[in-house]
């Protein structure tokens, strides 16, 4: 490494991912684990028992302040004004011209209390686009990132291995709700989301506080084969859910129309925000692209970047935004960007895979959805 | 990391093990564990030519896929059927059951030039 290349920075439990043998790559400036065991066995246990994340680099970004709801009501797609105290939606923060800056979750911790959670790599664009946003609304922001650690348990018996050692009751906690109190002895916020399409919790906690409940979780889960979860894992168990990646299905260039998302930007709210006047257009026109799931009839695996087209036809009219072979489904999938009018669930598309052109069919989105 | 004696490897981690004017060829440990779970190994054709270097085929794990030189000149006389339904035999055995192509080498019996013996490719890993 020469002197001027860029540090990475490590999460708090970096040398528990040592001792456990992880991989660890550069992940958007963090040394992060990329699996432990294998990729397969770490998909595996997130599907049919429970698996333990370390998701520290994610950025927690606090604004606070008797005007921080109308203030996020400005500066993201969402309406945050209507969420209720513990509650918490998926949200996005885009550009004057409707682009992705970053999709992000929003808890209301309390009634003038809210925490912000951007990927690991737009944490500096969402705190600064915020920061200015937030002017002339009474709220502060406070970015907690590199102060805040953050530990998920995923998986059908996620509940089961939290439940004796939290003082919250985990039953009432519903999909996106957020409770403040103690978890393996330690003052925690135990969030019931995930991004793995299975039952789940994020516990967000102090920065070094991330050692003692890591290990107390590891050491409870051995009942429940419990395996530690790398990114790797993370990645196929997102896909297989259909949910974005920003850097692959999402960036600047794309509106949440085009994702899909359309739900989640509240045009019927009162106040302008920014990136409104270009998102009603998209809204009333149609987006120019959509995001569909392939997949392939063969086993070649289509991946982020190959391009996308008719049969027979030469052009590329799309291209493939994540793929991997599916753990579950034991056939490739991927996620890609088509022409509107040839997005139809049932299209016969092909990509191509190196030399070849592989074929593949566009589906329903999800892959998998949880019974 | 096993660096079996008595192979020749590649820069780019494949092995060849020379039979007469034969060799077989397959991926290093390192390789297959850096590569991750292995779903795919996409293979030539019996009878294809190769020159030293040039791709003979393409292995995806989960993670990526990435291409497989061939060690030396050749023409394929075998291929490892059995990955195409157990591709994991790659990782299980890189350098046994998870072979992947048997070629008649073009320089005949005997070393083909350009290859590292296993200390010097145990180096090159340990410095990766």
């Amino acid at each position: 490494m020469t002197d001027d290349a860029p540090q990475l920075r490590n999460t708090a439990l970096v040398e528990r991912h040592r001792e456990l043998g992880a991989r660890l790559i550069d992940f958007a400036g963090w040394l992060m684990p990329v699996s432990y065991s294998g990729i397969l066995e770490e998909h595996k246990a997130v599907r049919e028992r429970v698996g333990l994340f370390d998701l520290s680099h994610m950025g927690e970004v606090w604004v606070s302040g008797p005007g921080a709801a109308t203030g996020l009501a400005a500066a993201l797609v969402s309406d945050p004004t209507r969420l209720a105290e513990g509650r918490a939606h998926y949200s996005m923060i885009c550009a004057d011209d409707g682009g992705i800056i970053d999709d992000l979750i929003v808890y209301r911790v309390a009634p003038e209390r809210f925490m912000v959670v951007p990927n690991a790599s737009n944490r500096e664009a969402v705190a600064a686009a915020l920061r200015e946003r937030l002017a002339g609304h009474d709220a502060v922001l406070d970015d907690a990132s590199l102060r805040t650690s953050l530990v998920a348990v995923q998986g059908p018996r996620a509940a089961e291995l939290l439940q004796p050692l939290t003082d919250i009751d985990l039953a009432p906690l519903k999909y996106y709700a957020i409770a403040a109190g103690h978890a393996c002895g330690q003052p925690v916020l135990i969030a019931r989301t995930g991004y793995t399409g299975e039952d789940g919790f994020e516990l967000f906690l102090d920065w070094e506080l991330a050692h003692p409940v890591w290990d107390t979780l590891l050491d409870a889960g051995k009942g429940f084969d419990i395996l530690p979860c790398g990114l790797g894992s993370r990645d196929t168990l997102r896909l297989e859910a259909g949910m974005p990646l920003y850097g692959n299905e999402l960036d600047r260039a794309t509106n949440p129309f085009d994702a899909g998302l359309g739900r989640v930007v509240k045009l019927d709210k009162p106040n302008d925000f920014v990136g409104r006047a270009a998102l009603e257009k998209v809204a009333a026109d149609g987006p120019k692209k959509q995001l569909v799931g392939l997949t392939m009839r063969g086993r070649n695996v289509a991946r982020h970047g190959y391009p996308v087209s008719m049969p027979a036809e030469t052009a590329p009219m799309g291209v493939v935004t994540s793929g991997a072979p599916s753990p579950t489904l034991g056939v490739p999938i991927a996620m890609a960007y088509v022409p509107p009018p040839n997005s139809a669930v049932g299209t016969m598309v092909e990509v191509a895979v190196r030399s070849t052109q592989a074929e593949a069919d566009i589906v329903q989105l999800p892959f998998y959805k949880r019974s | 990391m096993q660096v079996p004696d008595g192979l020749l490897y590649t820069q780019d981690h494949e092995w060849l093990r020379v039979e007469g004017e034969e060799a077989v060829v397959g991926i290093t440990e390192y390789a297959a564990t850096e590569l991750g779970d292995i779903v795919f190994v996409e293979m030539p054709a019996v009878g294809a030519r190769f020159e030293p270097a040039q791709s003979f085929g393409v292995i995806e794990s989960v993670k990526t896929a990435s291409d497989l030189y061939s060690p030396a000149a050749g023409e394929i006389i075998s291929i490892n059927e059995a990955l195409h339904d157990k591709p994991e035999l790659v990782n299980t055995d890189p350098y046994g059951e998870g072979w992947m192509i048997r070629i008649k080498l073009a320089t005949g019996a005997g070393a083909p030039d350009g290859l590292m013996e296993a200390a010097a490719y145990r180096a090159l890993i340990e410095a990766a």
